[in-house]
Parts: C-alpha cells; structure tokens; sequence
C-alpha cells in the first residue's frame, strides 16, 4: 500500500540538487518520479527510486539532509477523471491531503500522496478496494 | 512607611454622606475649570449651564454627554482645558483611522493616577518588599506606564517586562523572585501553558502570590482557573486611557466587585438608548465624569462598557462604589488580548490593497488558552495564484500593516473570490469562537 | 540653557574636590554592602580610607562584564531589595541578562542628568518630546520619558514600530523634538518623505540621537531631511542609562555628568590609565547611586576624554564620538548584541549543530539580523518530510533568540555542512553595515 519516497532537505541555491541527483546516478540508482516543492527559503526534493533503502544510505553517508518515509501509492487506470474518483473518496471520509503528486509508469498512473492520518488511510483504500502498487512491483514496472 | 490595611484609609473608608460632599465640590470645581477648555466652553453656553447650576452630586444631569466621537472631533487639543506647558505627558488611542484620540496629563495628573494605581496595589496585598512584573506593553498603551508608576510609587520593585517574549517573562518570575504580576487574563493562562513546556511548576519554583488582571473581558470561573494554575489570587482590574488608564476601579480582597474611586469619579449607569439613568444592580452602560483632573477633564463621557452597580455594602470597609465585571459593549469594538481594535479598521487597512476583494472574515479563536485573531480575505479575480513567493509577500505585508493599525498580529488568509460565507446577501464581518472568558 | 548651573559650570578645582569625597563615599558604601566588591578590596589590601582624593581611583579594580555574569542577578546590588523600586535589564554574554536595580534616589538622579541633556539641546517645557526608544526592560526609553517629565515639556511615548503612525502624531501634534537611534531618524525621513509630508510643515527643532554609533555625515542628512538639529546623548544602562554624557549646542563633544559618572580611559590590553588626548577603552565609576553603584566599569567602548573651554560654558570633561569597541559586541537596532548569546541558544537546541553564522545588515535605514544555523543530519533523518518541521524549529528558536537578545532575528535553517568551516577561529559575524 505504501513505497519508501527519500525527502531531501534543500536550500533554494544552485548546486545543491545536482549534488544529490550526481550522488545517485554514481550508484547506478534510477529515478523513478521526483517533485520539489519550495517556499521562499526552503525546497523538500522528494524521490521515488529503485533501491530507496539503498540510495538512502549513501545519501546519508554523504551528509545529506535526508528521509526515509512511506507514502501511499495508488494504481489509477490512464483515463480522464480517476485521479479525481480516488480524491474525491478520501475527502469524504474526511481526510486531507498534505501533497500529492502523480506519474504515468508502463501505461498505469501512479498516484503518490501522504495524508493527515495515514491508519485512517489504510483502512479508506482497504474498504473501497482501491488498487495500490507494493514497493517491489514499482521496481518490477521498470 | 505603614499605612495598615488601607493605603489612604480616610480616603477609603469615607462615608457615604463624605463622598457625597467631596464629590459636589469637586464636580462644582471641574466645571468651573472646563470653562478653560474651548469644547466644554461652547457646549455649556449652547446649553446654558454654568457652574453655579451645580449645587450637588445629583445636578450632575444637567450636563451634556461627552462621546468618543467629540474626542475625535477635538483632536487634538480641543478638549484641554488647560495650556500645553502645563501638560508633561500625551497617551494617543491606537490607529491611523480618522482621528485618533488623545489624553493630556499635566504634573499632577500623573501624580494623582499613579496614587490610585499604588491605592489599587495595596488594597490587594502589595507591599514595598513585592517584586512586581509588568507584562504590558509600554509606551502608549497605558497599561505600562499607568503600573508602572504605581508600583513605584508604592515602592515596590519593579520590572518593566513589557509585552510578549513569555521565555523571559518566565525566566524573570523565578530568577527575580517576582511576587506580583500584571497580566491579562488569556496572556496568564498562556504563561501558564509555556511554565508547563518548561518543567516550571509555579507553586515550587516561583513565589508569586498576586495577579492583576484585566484589560479583556472574562468569567469568574477563568479566574478560578488562572488563579488555581498559577497558585495566586487574582484580581480584576478596570481602567480606560480616556480616564487616565489603569486605576480607575480595582477588586478589594473580597473578589466580589471593583471599587471606582469615587474622589476621581462619578459613575452612572444608564440605558446606552434612552440615556437614562438605570437603578443600582440593573445592567446598562457605564458613564464617568473625572472630578479631580487638571490637563483634561472629562464630564459624563459615555465608556460604551456595558456593567452595574453591585448594591450593597462591602465588607472590606470601604464605601466606594462597586462595578460588576464588564458585561460587553454598546458598540462593535473588539477587545482581544487587551486591546480595544474597530472592525473598521481592519476594513480601512485590507480596502487599501489592488489585489484584494472587498469580502473578508473577522474570526476571534482561542487555541491552547491563547485568544487571536485570523482574517480571512478574498482575493480579486485574475490575481495569478502560481506565484507563491508574491502570495506570501503580500500577506506578510498585509499582517505588518494590519500590525501597525490595530497593535495585534493576526493570522492572514488570503482566499479565492467567493470562498467567504454570506448571510444573508449580506457578508459576516466578525465570528467570535473565543472560549467565554 | 543650563539646567543645574552649579554642577555643570563648576570649577575644576571644586569639581575634582567633590568628586573626591564622593568616590570615598561609594567606595565606603560598596565596602560595607557588597561582598564582591569586600573580598575585592580586600584582597587588594585596600579599605576606604585609602581613597581621600579623586587621584586615588587608580588604586581601585575594575568592573567587567564577567562580574556582572557572575553575580546574575542580585549580587552586586549594594541597597536592600525594599529600596529599589526599578529593574532594567540589558544584554548579557550568555542566556542570562544584565539586571540593575535603581532606588527611587537613583531614579531621581537619573531624571535630573537626562534633564540637563535636554536641556543642553534647547528643550524647554513648552516642547512636545516624542521618544522614540524601545520602552520597558530598555533603559532608552523610561530613562528619557522621566527626563522629559521631570523638565516639564510633554512627553509623548511613542515607542518603536509603526513609523507612519509616529509621522502622523509628529505632524498633527506638532512635535517639536525627538528622542530616538539615529538610524531610526533617517527612517523617520524617509516615511515622512514617502507620505508625502514636507519637513516644512512640521515644527521639528531638536533631535537627541544615542544607543549606536553614527557619523558626522549622517549628523548632516538627518538634520537635513528632518529640518532640527540632531545632537548626541550617551549612555549605557550599567552605568545608569541615556544621560551619562550629552552634546551641547556647541555639537562638538559630550560634556560628562561628571558629578555622578567618573570617566577614565584606559589601555585595553595593558589596563594602564592614559593621559586626556589618547584614544582607549572608557571606564566609569558611579560617584552615587546607591541601588547598584559600579567602580571603574570596564565599558568596551573606544573613545578619547578631552577639556575644552566650551562656548557653552559647561566645564565638564568631554568624550569623542564613540570609534569602536575593544570587544566583538554588535549593536543591532539601538540593542546591545554578543555573538556568544546567540550561541548559548544555539548550543541549548538538540537540533542544532554548534555552526552559525550572524549576518547583520542595513535594510533602508533598517538594522536586520539573520541567524543561520546548520541543522544535525540526524534530525532529518528522524521522518523529516514536510517543511513543518523546518517551521517549528525556525519559530522555536526564535522565539529563544528573542528571549534573550530582546530583539528578533530571523532564522535560516542551513542543511549539514554548508556552513562554511573556516581555518582556527572561526568567523561568525559577517556585519553588511556601512556606516556613511
């Protein structure tokens, strides 16, 4: 139900991402989606990749500001509107959505988000039997 | 110097009868005196009074209202009634919105309101051995230096804290041996709730015994409260910078009432639309005349506080009026965190802004015991919602600006068009949720 | 004007032969009334009687910061606490401020010397004072209010903040003079300037500007763009307060409250006393206060004493402008500020990494402080995936910078190891700041 996301600490001034994304390519380690949300000071880099376990610890070694976190993926058909099928279920049930983002991966659309209750969550995608990806198919989807 | 339970016990324990005297000279003397002040000079000629028309406290009638309105309208000198080098200080109301207001002290003045602020103190259990922190803010709210002075006076040590920075004002209770504070009511509970994240229990680890209270409205049971959190008693505290500022009316030890020293004043209580006076015990709006001011006096100026007159003696001896806690206002004034603030001036600061809509959302919380406020407005159409860097700049000048009018830093939300609830056709402007204090 | 003739216009001779038999007086006083300074003497081999002339103050030790830190915070209160009716409070070089005590004798004192400064500049009781200082723990603020009041002209609270709103009273009141920093004075012109508002207009005639370091230059464009005559007032809350030395109209050199503040200036590395004329750290002796008196307070301020015969006819000792310090104290906003405070907070948050860096710089007319600070890598580790966090962490030690400096700083959370390591001692402080 859910896959490990890196969030990566980062200051708003150049260089800082290349260094990041220099250190995983060294590795052999492959993106799989990335997002940067920022505010004037600040940005949080987040990445779903293969090996996250893995590219978490080089990061860290390499005295990277960074997490390991688990965020809910879910399996959307590639047609218009099922992105807003799946929100629309979790706003019912009262559930916000700190952020969200999405990607097309071998014809499926993949829907990453984190909410404000992640039991609360579980039990939504369990109850409407909404389709999520486990972690070792995202690889596999590669 | 010792002055036993009453700070000035002649004063205090005069009779009825006595006070009834005093205050006919004195009302007779202040009218004569205002006949030095342009505004009051035109007003009793327009009405045909003069001073010989009052013989006793009960002629007080005759004279015309004084408003907040004629205080705008006067500004800023209009309403002295005596030279301005004679005046050693000026307190100005809050604000850029229309006139402000101002108050005049002269040497004497200043002298008089720190006698009934150290009055006030004492009556509660202050002495000169009292280590008093003022957690007001200074300069022109009166709350600072209105204490400030008293509690000098009366001898005590005092510490200007000021308002805010809590981390500090902690610091100073338990390494100052602080006994005395000076606090509203929410900023008390929120010392409390910083004590707690802090490990600071304040019956162990400080010595404070008294708390001053006021400026903001609350129930009896949030005293209760406060005063078995801190482990104090506390009292309440009325005062207004039209009449000076802290000092006009204290609690006795008894907690039932605040004595209004009847040597400065002269309350009425009348109905805030017919004007007329209400008996003792019923509520209306509460209405002062100073009679022993000297840069400014005030005759019969409407406070917009709704109260009543607690009938009844009180134990404590002294003969001096008793007001109830203030029951709300005739008016739409907000009082939040101690401060007096006017929609309207919200309005005035948000209408100065391109890109805002003219819908926009007053709501007073309390969160954690701490009172605040969040404006909601409405952002005009085809403002472009992408850059959030220009958002967030524009609401930071919004809070400065809305900072700088009405003193308090709210919370500012800049919504969509059309996101606010209308009643009515007709939008709310104020949605009071505070926890009733 | 001279508001006490026979203080400010004493001879020499009388004024040294006063300040004699007061220096025995305190020394006397803080002999019998405070241990520190008893053991001191003591271990000196030095008792009261030692001091018959003003001379004999280089017998004396000195007072330092240090002392005051260690005896936090009644310790070198010489009256009982039911004597002191005031606290003021000002920074200290850690977590802990700098607390003085004043007696109501103090507080008379102090009134009287800020009267004489104002005097010196032409107030009078038909003026209007807007003061313009921070108000509170501060001593710029009550010290000047109570000089206003005690002088007799009107004195309005004004405080800090809101500037428009201060232009707006200067304009309607008619203020005629103003007590504040004097970069605060250029962003008083500036707003006025912006507001639209004609320095003709208004009845502005005298500026009393302290509690930072300005220029000649800067004299010349505040008096300019405000259309008063600006003058100098020193002070500092150890020693009293605003009111320790002022300019006259002659705005050539601050005549000293000699009677009550004692001045030396001395070699700061050797401590050796140095002759009028030579420039060194100043040192003051409090002659009468009675809640915290103070024998020669080491106060970090470079400057030159000097005599004149002043046209104004004051014959007090004068200092020169104020040319640096012989400590790495900045002063932010009027506000005294060490680099080892901010590292007291820093070193008191888990969170944070012993590795910041103080950037102070001049916005309009505005000091600004920004604090970065690098964050533990493992604090991120630790689930960090939203910028709540970040924000907690940011206010949290703000509000424990502003708890301590009394001003606010703003927070810069810095990733591990971007904050530059620098060879043997580190630099800290990088102050933008460009006096003209």
């Amino acid at each position: 139900m859910t896959v490990h996301q890196l969030s990566i600490f980062l200051e708003n001034r150049s260089g800082t991402l290349v260094k990041v994304l220099k250190l995983l390519k060294d590795q052999g380690i492959q993106l799989i989606a990335s997002t940067i949300a920022d505010t004037a000071e600040y940005g949080i880099c987040r990445i779903i990749c293969s090996e996250p376990v893995r590219a978490f610890d080089i990061l860290r070694d390499a005295g990277v500001a960074v997490s390991l976190c688990e965020v809910f993926a879910l399996e959307l058909d590639d047609e218009p509107g099922r992105a807003a099928d799946a929100i629309g279920i979790f706003a019912a049930e009262g559930l916000s959505i700190a952020y969200l983002y999405s990607f097309l991966l071998n014809g499926k659309g993949v829907l990453i988000f984190r909410t404000d209750n992640a039991d609360k969550a579980r039990d939504v995608i369990k109850r409407n039997t909404l389709s999520f990806i486990p972690e070792k198919d995202l690889s596999k989807l590669l | 110097m010792s002055y036993g339970e009453y700070y000035n016990p002649e004063i205090e324990t005069l009779s009825r009868s006595g006070i009834g005297a005093l205050q006919a000279e004195r009302l007779r003397a202040t009218v004569r005196h205002c006949m030095n002040s342009p505004f009051y000079a035109k007003r009793f000629k327009e009405c045909g009074l003069t001073p010989d028309d009052i013989k006793s406290p009960a002629d007080i009638t005759k004279i015309p209202f004084t408003t907040k309105q004629d205080l705008r309208d006067t500004y800023p000198f209009g309403i002295a009634s005596v030279p301005l080098d004679k005046c050693v200080r000026l307190h100005s109301s809050s604000g850029t919105t229309g006139n402000p207001t101002v108050v005049l002290h002269s040497a004497r003045d200043l002298d008089n309101w720190s006698t009934a602020v150290a009055r006030c103190l004492w009556m509660v259990g202050c002495r000169p051995e009292d280590v008093f922190q003022n957690t007001s803010g200074y300069g022109m709210f009166t709350g600072g230096l209105g204490f400030q002075y008293g509690a000098e006076k009366l001898g005590m040590l005092t510490v200007p804290a000021g308002a805010g920075n809590t981390l500090r004002q902690i610091k100073f209770f338990t390494d100052l041996r602080t006994t005395v504070v000076h606090a509203i009511p929410s900023y008390a509970a929120r010392i409390f709730e910083v004590m707690q994240q802090q490990g600071i229990d304040p019956r162990r680890d400080t010595a404070l015994r008294i708390l001053a209270i006021g400026a903001e409205p609350h129930s009896a049971d949030t005293r209760k409260r406060i005063e078995d959190m801190l482990g104090v008693k506390a009292y309440n505290s009325f005062g207004m910078s039209e009449m000076c500022g802290p000092g006009v009316a204290f609690e006795c030890k008894e907690q039932n009432g605040m004595h209004i020293w009847e040597d400065y004043y002269i309350v009425e209580i009348v109905d805030p639309v017919t004007l007329e006076p209400v008996p003792d015990g019923e509520v209306g709006e509460l209405v002062l005349t100073t009679i022993n001011r000297e840069a400014m006096p005030l005759l019969r100026y409407r406070t917009r506080d709704l109260t009543r007159i607690l009938p009844g003696e009180c134990p404590c001896g002294r003969k001096h009026k008793r007001l109830d806690r203030m029951k709300g206002r005739s008016d739409d004034m907000i009082i939040l965190r101690g401060v007096n603030i006017f929609p309207i001036q919200i309005e005035t600061v948000l209408m100065g802004y391109e890109e805002l809509a003219s819908d926009y959302l007053i709501t007073l919380e309390t969160l954690d015991d701490n009172d605040f406020m969040t404006v909601d407005v409405e952002l005009r159409e085809g403002i472009n919602v992408d850059d959030y860097n220009r958002l967030l700049k524009l609401e930071k000048d919004i809070v400065r600006r809305l900072h700088d009018e009405i003193l308090i830093t709210p919370k500012v939300r800049l919504v969509p068009k059309g996101s606010l609830p209308v009643s009515e056709g007709k939008a709310v402007r104020v949605k009071d949720l505070r926890k009733q204090y | 004007m001279i508001w006490n003739q026979n203080k400010e216009t004493m001879s020499r001779e009388q004024m040294r032969a006063l300040q004699g038999k007061r220096l025995h007086k305190v020394v006397s006083y803080v002999y019998h009334n405070v241990p520190f300074y008893r053991n001191r003497l003591q271990q000196m081999d030095i008792t009261p009687d030692d001091i018959r002339s003003i001379d004999d103050i280089v017998k004396l030790p000195y007072t330092t910061k240090q002392d005051l830190r260690d005896n936090y915070p009644f310790g070198l209160q010489a009256a009982p606490q039911s004597e002191i009716i005031r606290i003021h409070a000002s920074s200290g070089t850690t977590g802990n401020p700098t607390i003085v005590g004043y007696t109501r004798k103090d507080i008379e004192i102090w009134s009287e010397c800020m009267a004489r400064c104002l005097t010196a500049y032409g107030v009078t009781r038909d003026d209007i004072m807007s003061i313009a200082y921070g108000y509170g723990l501060f001593t710029g603020g009550l010290g000047a209010h109570y000089g206003v009041e005690t002088l007799g002209a009107a004195a309005v609270p004004a405080s800090t903040g809101n500037t428009e709103k201060h232009v707006r009273l200067i304009n309607d009141l008619g203020i005629t003079a103003i007590a504040c920093t004097p970069s605060y004075a250029l962003h008083l012109a500036e707003t006025m300037e912006k507001m639209g508002i004609d320095k003709k207009s208004l009845k502005l005639r005298v500026g009393a500007f302290g509690a930072e370091p300005w220029t000649e230059n800067m004299r010349t464009e505040i008096q300019q763009r405000l259309g008063l005559k600006g003058y100098n007032i020193y002070g500092l809350s150890e020693i009293m307060g605003p009111c320790v030395s002022y300019e006259c109209s002659e705005q050539d050199g601050s005549h000293i409250n000699e009677d009550h503040f004692f001045p030396e200036v001395i070699d700061p590395d050797t401590l050796e006393p140095l002759p009028y004329g030579s420039t060194g750290e100043l040192v003051f002796t409090t002659l009468t206060k009675e809640g915290m008196p103070l024998l020669r307070y080491r106060t970090r301020d470079l400057c030159t004493l000097y005599q004149d015969q002043c046209a104004c006819g004051r014959t007090s000792v004068k200092m020169g402008r104020i040319l640096g310090r012989s400590d790495d104290m900045l002063i932010i906003r009027g506000i005294n500020v060490f680099p080892s405070q901010v590292e007291s907070v820093i070193l008191s948050m888990k969170e944070c990494a012993p590795r910041y860096l103080l950037i102070v710089e001049r916005e309009g007319n505005l000091d600004t402080l920004t604090v970065q600070v690098e964050v533990r890598q493992e604090y991120f580790a630790q689930g960090f995936d939203t910028f709540e966090p970040i924000f907690k962490l940011e206010k949290e030690l703000g509000a424990k910078l502003r708890s301590v400096l009394s001003i606010s700083a703003k927070v810069q959370v810095k990733a591990p190891g971007t904050l530059e390591r620098s060879q043997g001692k580190s630099k800290f402080v990088i102050d933008k700041r460009v006096l003209k």
